[in-house]
């Protein structure tokens, strides 16, 4: 056993260390940027591919003519249709990537996604209730029932999870979670039920596409996932404290409960919107986060950025795919990511150390 | 690095409606090595996590060098003060360097680039620890004594006057037990930070530390130097066990021996 002197050549080791660390972290950025190129190189196929593909697909001089306004044929048309759409999912993706990475980081759960506070479960129910009691039928009126279906079970997950002694656990946030998703879940059952009208619009909100969108859904989602992607990108760094478990973050200077609620906001804030607009879209949230963790590393102010990209790229190919497939008629994206992600999914679970977040 | 010295007054603490610390008080010299020693239960995790300001006292209070820890901004006290709890958790892949890194958490601010001195800070830890050749090992591939190191080297990071450790021998080989208080010496020895450390083991606590805190139903059972403390009525009182202390051979210290029921010869 060596004897540990602290004052013995502390300066040639650290020069020694330095140079071979920085040598590690030089090849640790360098594919850090390599996986972020690709990254941004597929979301531009996506995006690509999703203007072009279709029930009738287009060509280049369509593209270029539509993209700068013109709207003389109907590929033009078609082009201009998808444009919106195109951006839905983009946006859909990143903000499901972000919310899932942050919702596995503030539970230090892998298998946590974006639903796992309520969200999607909250929303549905207002939703739901909202078509079902209300009439509602206007796209604004979704979003903002859907977005305060969200947050207030949400709200209510996170002050159930608080009670007693030692506040939010994640243990705790995601029993509370699975408690109220399962009860929310079933009171929405019971309001569609009786209600044989409106069980075909329920049915196509409940499985989750970004068909048909529009410029005015498009709109008002806007500034809560902008909020939501600012407010996630700063609770990164209390993200990396939570991660190292609460008491070590706690004595390396963190408020633990801060970090917590922060983080909890952005998740909601990226994923509420979201699902009042597209239904709820699974497996992105869970998915996306860790196949980017092969590329970023642990570290959540890389993480979250890259998880923008990675649901980016995952969900306007998803959304290809299920035009593709059952051409000309479409799939709904929530389908096609159940697809693609229900084996990676599996593959996490039997390949990684569940647990070990 | 100035030593400094940590003062528990009248602490009543616990866990909602149960009481575990009953009326604890307690001085912890600055760039000393004190263990808190004591059977299951007995409150000495409790004392170290109101000690980290990790558990609010219901009465009394803490002071870090005659300051009241809870009015300490919480960025302000990681700088002065460290905590190591026993089972910290290492993010899956995350490398022996990332990990030490982040123990300047408290250094940094959100716009503040990582600066020269936190390089340093890092470089030191992990010289210090003999980590440095592992630096960018992933902590999931190293043995539980590496990883041990690699924890203190985090601690070490952070560069606090005041590091409070909880139980940092458990789960190690006897080798790499003695391996870590003789890194934790070192590191009170040459830079006098103050450590406070419960242990289970009473002969290496006997040992390692400058005082010794015997606890026994949630209140100071006894405070001193080891020689004055590891006694036979001492571990009966405490632990409830039937023992012979004798002197250590090679360092003079106190040493216990259980007797048990099958201890004669």
């Amino acid at each position: 056993m060596p004897t540990c002197s602290l004052k013995l050549h502390v300066s040639n080791r650290s020069t020694a260390f330095t140079g071979s660390a920085v040598a590690a972290l030089k090849q640790h950025a360098a594919r850090r940027m390599a996986g972020g190129a690709v990254l941004l190189g597929l979301l531009g196929l996506a995006a690509m591919l999703s203007v072009a593909l279709g029930a009738r697909n287009v060509g280049w001089a369509e593209i270029t003519a539509a993209l700068s306004g013109q709207v003389d044929t109907m590929g033009d048309a078609a082009v201009a249709s998808r444009l919106p759409r195109t951006l839905l999912a983009m946006l859909a993706g990143a903000a499901l990537g972000v919310s899932g990475g942050v919702m596995q980081g503030l539970t230090r759960n892998p298998l946590a996604d974006p639903g796992l506070l309520g969200v999607n479960a909250g929303a549905a129910l207002a939703v739901v209730i909202g078509i079902a009691w209300f009439g509602i039928a206007e796209t604004q009126r979704y979003i903002w029932t859907a977005i305060a279906g969200a947050a207030v079970a949400a709200c209510a997950v996170y002050a159930i999870a608080s009670l007693g002694r030692g506040g939010a656990t994640p243990l705790r946030l995601a029993l509370a979670g699975a408690a109220i998703t399962a009860a929310l879940s079933s009171l929405t059952t019971a309001v569609v039920l009786p209600r044989g009208d409106i069980g075909g619009l329920v049915q196509s909100w409940m499985v989750g596409g970004v068909g048909g969108a529009t410029y005015d859904q498009l709109l008002p989602v806007l500034p809560f996932l902008a909020a939501g992607f600012i407010i996630s990108l700063l609770a990164a760094r209390k993200l990396n404290m939570l991660a190292l478990g609460d008491d070590t973050a706690a004595g390396l200077g963190e408020k633990v409960a801060v970090a917590r609620a922060m983080s909890a906001v952005g998740a909601v804030l990226l994923c509420g919107p979201i699902t009042a607009v597209c239904g709820p879209i699974g497996f992105v949230g869970l998915v996306v986060p860790h196949a980017c963790r092969l590329l970023a590393g642990s570290d959540y102010r890389w993480l979250l950025p890259f998880s923008a990209l990675g649901g980016a790229v995952l969900l306007t190919f998803s959304d290809v795919a299920g035009r593709m497939v059952a051409h000309p008629a479409e799939l709904d994206v929530g389908i096609v990511t159940a697809f693609v992600g229900a084996p990676v999914f599996i593959w996490i679970v039997r390949n990684r150390k569940v647990g070990s977040l | 690095m100035s030593a400094s010295s940590l003062l528990a007054q009248d602490l009543v603490a616990g866990y909602g409606e149960r009481t575990i610390l009953d009326g604890v008080s307690l001085k912890v010299p600055a760039g000393h090595t004190t263990a808190i020693v004591g059977a299951n239960a007995c409150g000495k995790s409790t004392l170290l996590r109101v000690l980290a300001r990790l558990l609010t006292p219901a009465k009394g209070g803490v002071l870090l060098n005659g300051k009241d820890v809870h009015q300490l901004p919480s960025r302000r006290l990681a700088q002065q003060l460290g905590f190591l709890p026993q089972s910290p958790i290492a993010p899956e892949g995350i490398s022996v360097l990332e990990l030490v890194s982040r123990g300047r958490h408290p250094h940094q601010g959100l716009f503040k680039r990582w600066s020269a001195a936190d390089e340093a800070a890092v470089a030191d830890a992990l010289a210090a620890t003999h980590m440095s050749e592992l630096a960018e090992r992933h902590v999931d591939e190293l043995s539980g004594g590496q990883r041990q190191r690699v924890w203190i080297a985090m601690a070490l990071a952070q560069q606090t006057d005041v590091l409070l450790l909880d139980e940092p021998t458990t789960f190690l080989d006897i080798n790499h037990q003695v391996d870590v208080l003789d890194l934790l010496t070192d590191l009170n020895r040459e830079r006098g930070t103050t450590i406070v450390m419960v242990l289970h083991e009473l002969n290496l606590a006997a040992r390692y530390a400058d005082q010794l805190v015997a606890m026994a139903g949630g209140k100071v059972y006894a405070v001193g130097p080891p020689e004055k403390i590891l006694t036979e009525a001492m571990v009966r009182d405490v632990f409830g066990l039937q023992s012979r202390v004798i002197e250590d051979p090679i360092t003079g210290k106190p040493m216990m021996i259980p007797l048990g029921r099958h201890g004669g010869r």
